[in-house]
């Protein structure tokens, strides 16, 4: 039992080390511009645009339920008004960034590490580096890349669609006073909260991109390599953005809060 | 010019490559045969620092690759084509972009060069007009052709052939084995192969070395290798199973 917990322990250790030597590679690359734009706009589109669906759906979801829980809850006490209120402080700095990325995790993420650990299986890595290509540079720094780009506007399209379909079922389902669900949304929903959604899903984009390559550039050989491969990234990015999420809460919220 | 000396290799406690030494003059010509699973491909995957041996040196030019990183290699590999046993051809482009790859990567020529370069290249391995197919749509032999077209297209000085004709037929093997030797002679390039095909074994090699048991068991030419009595060397080319290895 002891040795096994060590195992573990040395295996997890030694995968955030090299995680984090892959991005420190990652940016040494693009620091060097050795960047290339093509790829870059296809992963762009790819993490970004392809994902609206996804995130947009869940955005909408997540802001009705939430706004129908909160109006149950404060109906009794009445502060229905306060209901969007709630929606968007939480929209705003914790769900949309967070569901974001667990959804771009699993979407993403999962294609991210397939992709690379099928091109790894196939010797098409080898090859890449035979022709005089950093993996890093190709393979590496447009995903990177895109999902700092892409992660931060989705997030924001999923922080808009949640406060909108929120509003939506306060206003034409519970029957709450439009004007005021709207003013009390804005009086308490402020720019850092906003701010905070955006710098996390900043973070998380850069975690899902790591984490995906990563397990794809050292899967094992073979369909169940790549499986697992696939697996591993889409758990352990969506458990690192869940523990991210709470640090950066705290400090975030520390730096952006205090008076 | 390739040297190695005294290169060790394992797989966890598994000894791949125990003391393996050898030298390739520039232009050379030379087949390393031995059984599956004796280490043939994972040390033609040292000479081009694709992997890192545990301890000896890799020499070459004169310039030891071992202690260097991977930016480091990339200028070395620079020297390099390399034809894998898959073809290992990126599925997801076309055989054009594929053949042109380092050139649109490095984007030292312009677009209509590359194009031209490519449409030589496709050529000399004789697949003229087939830039716009993608990998899938190749038969096994193709799928060669093109990898070999991508390793030469930037005119490297050395040449490595990881199985170049295993999994083809006799007369795609054939063919393959003259378009190596071809390009051998046109390019003037140092070739090394791994193979365990002894036909393309005797065709390719001016030299031919047998890793057995972990090591360079004989080097030699291939009339000498071919007429040894030596045991080992005799079963392997006859491709007679040693009684005492048989498992059931």
């Amino acid at each position: 039992m002891h040795l096994q917990a060590r195992k573990w322990v040395d295996e997890w250790l030694g995968g955030l080390g090299a995680v984090t030597l892959l991005a420190r590679e990652a940016v040494t690359s693009l620091c060097t511009l050795r960047v290339a734009w093509r790829d870059l706009l296809y992963q762009v589109y790819f993490a970004g645009v392809k994902s609206q669906s996804v995130v947009l759906i869940t955005g909408a979801f997540t802001g009705m339920v939430l706004g129908a829980q909160t109006y149950f809850q404060f109906h009794k006490v009445k502060m229905d008004t306060a209901t969007l209120a709630v929606v968007g402080v939480s929209m705003c700095s914790e769900l949309g960034p967070v569901l974001t990325g667990l959804m771009v995790a699993g979407r993403v993420g999962a294609a991210i590490a397939a992709e690379i650990g099928t091109m790894r299986v196939t010797e098409q890595i080898d090859a890449l580096r035979t022709l005089a290509t950093h993996p890093v540079d190709y393979l590496v720094v447009p995903r990177l890349t895109a999902l700092h780009v892409a992660m931060p506007l989705l997030a924001g399209e999923a922080m808009a669609m949640g406060i909108g379909a929120g509003y939506l079922v306060g206003v034409y389902l519970l029957g709450i006073d439009p004007v005021y669900l709207w003013k009390n949304m804005l009086r308490y929903t402020e720019v850092a909260d906003v701010a905070v959604g955006l710098i996390k899903s900043v973070v998380f984009g850069g975690i899902i991109a790591l984490i995906g390559c990563y397990k794809g550039m050292t899967c094992g050989e073979g369909a169940e390599g790549v499986g697992r491969a696939t697996t591993e990234a889409v758990v352990y990015s969506s458990i690192t953005i869940l523990i991210t999420n709470f640090f950066m809460t705290l400090s975030l919220g520390h730096l952006l809060h205090s008076p | 010019m390739i040297e190695v000396c005294e290169l060790r290799r394992g797989f966890g406690s598994h000894m791949i490559l125990d003391g393996v030494s050898f030298r390739i003059e520039k232009g050379e010509s030379v087949v390393i045969i031995g059984r599956s699973g004796s280490g043939k491909s994972v040390l033609l995957k040292h000479l081009i620092g694709l992997l890192k041996p545990s301890a000896g040196k890799v020499l070459i030019d004169g310039e030891n690759i071992v202690p260097m990183n991977e930016r480091q290699l990339l200028r070395v590999r620079r020297k390099f084509g390399m034809l894998f046993q898959g073809a290992a051809l990126f599925d997801s482009m076309t055989v054009a972009e594929n053949v042109g790859f380092a050139f649109r990567r490095e984007r030292s020529l312009p677009e209509r060069e590359i194009a031209r370069k490519v449409r030589e290249a496709l050529e000399m391995v004789e697949l003229p007009g087939i830039e716009h197919r993608r990998p899938s749509e190749l038969s096994g032999g193709m799928r060669k052709r093109v990898g070999l077209a991508r390793a030469i297209i930037y005119q490297p000085q050395i040449v490595l052939y990881d199985e170049p004709t295993t999994g083809l037929d006799p007369v795609v093997s054939d063919s393959i084995d003259k378009l190596i030797a071809r390009v051998r002679d046109c390019l003037d390039v140092t070739t090394v192969v791994v193979t365990h095909d002894m036909r393309s074994a005797r065709r390719l090699g001016q030299r031919i070395l047998m890793l057995h048991e972990k090591r360079i068991y004989t080097s030699g030419s291939g009339e000498e290798i071919f007429a040894s009595t030596d045991p080992v060397i005799r079963r392997f080319i006859d491709g007679v199973s040693d009684p005492k290895e048989l498992m059931f």
